[in-house]
């Protein structure tokens, strides 16, 4: 298969792109300087419904598009690029690919048609610290009657304070680390011992801290095997890792974009600041960083999606994909900030966004290191 | 996808078949190389054999048209002929400038007559090509050379001197820029010509690199005749033919960022250093670092992947070959300063058996080049700001 997008991933591109950049960054500030309570557009999200991007990935009996990686990461991308804050990673790559992977019948028919539609909002409970540690779940759930009590803290939940279920990765069984014995529930935010706390962040995008004090669930609330989240687990961060891995690009591509016009149109000394042969290397360092970077990126977007794929060669080209795409989305906007010298440091121009943006999707699923470490670790050295 | 899944399964079977014990396996050295040619020498007969097998079914030129002796694969067959000798790791049948560059040139610019008799010779090994471009005084500056070619009817006499001529002193013919019209601009007044080096008036001059070794020469044109059959493209339009080229060696180059088949560099340090308890490289400054190169290395090879993919749906700008070039050349020199590295006093051995003569030190400092030849790190980034970034001025 050729590394290139097919003209129909190239269409949905240029369709995410033609709607997020009808208002751009603006959407992002407005909700921002407005203080919106959900901290994204509902309206939008209906939006995303209607044109398939919202159940992207789930199957069309149950009101999706039924297409791939490649795909969820093409929106993810120009999520990136215009800063839109949108319930896609959570709600749409994370939350239905989980119910997609495990759900019962009943559970499917509950929740994928709500999130292809554009009206539900799913959010996966699974950070503890401040690092991503899929491993590390505390969080504890016990038999009660003939359900379960859940105990324990989440942090970093994306669109954690506007989710219609939380999804609660809870240990059943092991210890802190293991890779067994996670299970995961669904979880009604307006159940009893549930408390959310909006977290604001620096990207002005939606997180929120969960408190479980005794929260009680019906046995129906497990999603998939008691005990086996582990496999789904790994799967679906994988394809959010992917999907943020696209985002950083889309970020750091823009803000690379952003420069070069200003390169080309700020003059100083007589003439455009582009001219500099100091900045011109720079500017041509990072284009190709970035290219290297998408290659990257859809390289493991395919790779998800070869069908029979093994799970291990898949998180490696996810490992790969996470790693870079963080480096150079990093550069870019570090480069961004600099190039545009004072104006970069405004809250007025946008590359500071960017930056803020880029150090939140780094820091999601994984940040460079985190993914150099799993690359090392699964090559056996 | 069925078709290429055949495709697939008959490779695989040929290779079962034909594809020699002694050719797979790293490579142990620069002698594994096999770069064919008049005096071709090869490491054992099934060397010779493999390239002579590869090269009766086109596949060491594997997307040429099979009328001038190539494979006449598409992109996707000629993909799954690369995964399968990866696969097994078959090395490569072939290290050829015939191939990788003037094939390409003569594809586009040569005459009917000049693909019939260049072509065939260069896919099966037997015609070994070097690079006349670089002169003492154009280096950076290409387009300044000034070896003449002096119009005698029907043919014409070369005078001048190149320099950074790889291995001028084995091939057997050159490809040769030549300036026919010294009044023009510099640009255009360069012509594209071939000739056998075994022509009177040409020589060579080994140069010893601080490897020790001498993989470049000097070559002296002193009168040397050239038939005017041999112009490849228009008189004084060479520089169409040599940027043209260049995009080809820019790739080449580029390539060597790939890396070899074989052992990973982290799991060569962890045997050379140690191991902890979790089984981990027990250096734990050095495996960031060589995780970090792999990465790249990693993300670099579906670049080169992505842009021959692009370039074969007619969408990749040439420009792209220089990042390419750069991020490669720079990547493998990387790779090498970690490999001393995870070394350590062992790598500095400079000769003897144990230490393969020095292999490490002298592959370590060849790599040096690589940021240099085909163009420097800093012209590819000119040549990026210039025609893909469109920066004022550049």
């Amino acid at each position: 298969m050729a590394l290139i997008l097919t003209d129909e991933q190239q269409m949905l591109a240029e369709a995410a792109d033609g709607l997020l950049g009808e208002e751009g960054v603006g959407a992002l500030r407005r909700l921002r300087d407005d203080r919106d309570p959900d901290g994204l557009s509902r309206d939008l999200w209906r939006t995303f419904g209607e044109m398939g991007l919202a159940g992207v990935m789930i199957d069309e009996a149950h009101g999706g598009s039924g297409l791939g990686a490649v795909e969820a990461g093409v929106i993810a991308e120009a999520l990136g690029k215009h800063l839109t804050p949108s319930p896609f990673l959570g709600s749409s790559v994370l939350g239905a690919g989980l119910i997609v992977d495990l759900g019962s019948a009943e559970q499917k028919d509950r929740w994928l048609p709500g999130v292809a539609e554009g009206e539900a909002i799913l959010a996966l409970a699974l950070e503890e610290g401040g690092r991503h540690a899929p491993h590390r779940i505390a969080a504890r759930a016990e038999r009660d009657g003939n359900g379960f009590r859940l105990n324990g803290s989440k942090a970093f939940v994306l669109d954690g304070h506007v989710a219609d279920a939380l999804i609660v990765a809870a240990r059943t069984s092991g210890k802190v680390g293991d890779r067994e014995g996670v299970s995961l529930f669904l979880v009604d935010p307006g159940t009893a011992g549930v408390a959310i706390e909006r977290t604001a962040m620096v990207d002005a995008h939606n997180a929120a801290r969960i408190m479980l004090d005794d929260v009680r669930v019906d046995a129906d609330a497990l999603l998939g095997e008691l005990d086996g989240a582990g496999p789904a687990l790994d799967r679906v961060l994988d394809l959010g890792r992917g999907c943020a891995a696209a985002s950083l690009v889309g970020a750091g591509a823009q803000a690379f974009d952003l420069t070069l016009d200003y390169l080309r149109t700020r003059t100083q000394f007589g003439r455009a600041i582009g001219e500099f042969q100091a900045l011109q290397h720079r500017a041509a360092h990072l284009f190709t960083e970035l290219e290297i970077a998408r290659a990257a990126v859809l390289g493991a977007l395919q790779t998800l999606d070869r069908p029979g794929v093994a799970p291990a060669q898949a998180a490696r080209a996810v490992a790969v994909a996470k790693a870079k795409a963080g480096q150079v989305a990093e550069l870019a906007v570090q480069e961004a900030v600099q190039m545009h010298g004072g104006v970069g440091m405004t809250d007025e121009f946008d590359v500071g966004l960017y930056m803020k943006r880029v150090r939140v999707l780094n820091e999601t699923l994984g940040d460079v290191g985190h993914h150099q470490e799993a690359l090392a670790t699964a090559d056996g050295w | 996808m069925s078709e290429l899944e055949d495709f697939r399964a008959e490779v695989r079977a040929w290779l079962a078949d034909n594809c020699p014990a002694e050719v797979r396996g790293p490579m142990a050295g620069e002698d594994d190389r096999i770069w064919g040619g008049r005096n071709a020498t090869f490491k054992t007969p099934a060397h010779r054999l493999w390239l002579e097998r590869m090269g009766a079914r086109g596949w060491t030129a594997p997307e040429w048209p099979t009328e001038y002796g190539g494979g006449g694969l598409s992109r996707d067959q000629a993909k799954v002929l690369a995964s399968e000798l990866r696969r097994i790791e078959a090395q490569p049948p072939l290290f050829s400038f015939g191939v990788w560059m003037l094939g390409p040139a003569l594809l586009k610019f040569g005459t009917e007559a000049q693909k019939q008799t260049f072509l065939p010779p260069i896919a099966r090994g037997e015609i070994r090509w070097c690079q006349g471009y670089s002169e003492p005084g154009a280096g950076s500056d290409l387009a300044g050379l000034q070896t003449r070619a002096v119009d005698q009817g029907d043919h014409w006499i070369v005078n001048g001197q190149k320099v950074w001529t790889s291995y001028a002193d084995q091939a057997d013919w050159i490809f040769c820029l030549v300036r026919t019209d010294p009044e023009a601009p510099k640009h255009l007044g360069i012509s594209f010509v071939l000739f056998d080096m075994a022509t009177p008036g040409v020589s060579t001059k080994p140069i010893t690199l601080i490897s020790g070794k001498s993989p470049f020469c000097e070559t002296f044109f002193d009168d040397v005749r050239v038939d005017k059959a041999n112009l490849v493209g228009a008189l004084n339009r060479g520089w169409d033919v040599a940027k043209y080229l260049l995009a080809h060696e820019r790739t080449m180059i580029g390539a060597i960022g790939e890396g070899d088949v074989g052992r990973p560099l982290g799991q060569i340090a962890a045997d050379a250093i140690g191991r902890d308890a979790s089984g981990r490289l027990d250096q734990p400054m050095l495996r960031a670092r060589i995780a970090e190169m792999e990465i790249d290395a990693e993300a670099f090879r579906l670049a080169m992947e992505r842009t021959g993919d692009l370039a074969k749906a007619g969408r990749a700008h040439p420009a792209l070959s220089s990042m390419l070039k750069y991020y490669g050349s720079e990547l493998n020199k990387c790779r090498h300063e970690l490999a001393m590295a995870a070394g350590g006093a062992d790598a500095l051995e400079w000769e003897g058996e144990r230490s393969r003569n020095g292999q490490a030190a002298r592959d370590w400092l060849r790599t040096k080049a690589n940021s240099i030849e085909g163009g420097t790190s800093e012209i590819q980034l000119n040549i990026i700001a210039k025609h893909l970034l469109r920066l004022p001025g550049a």
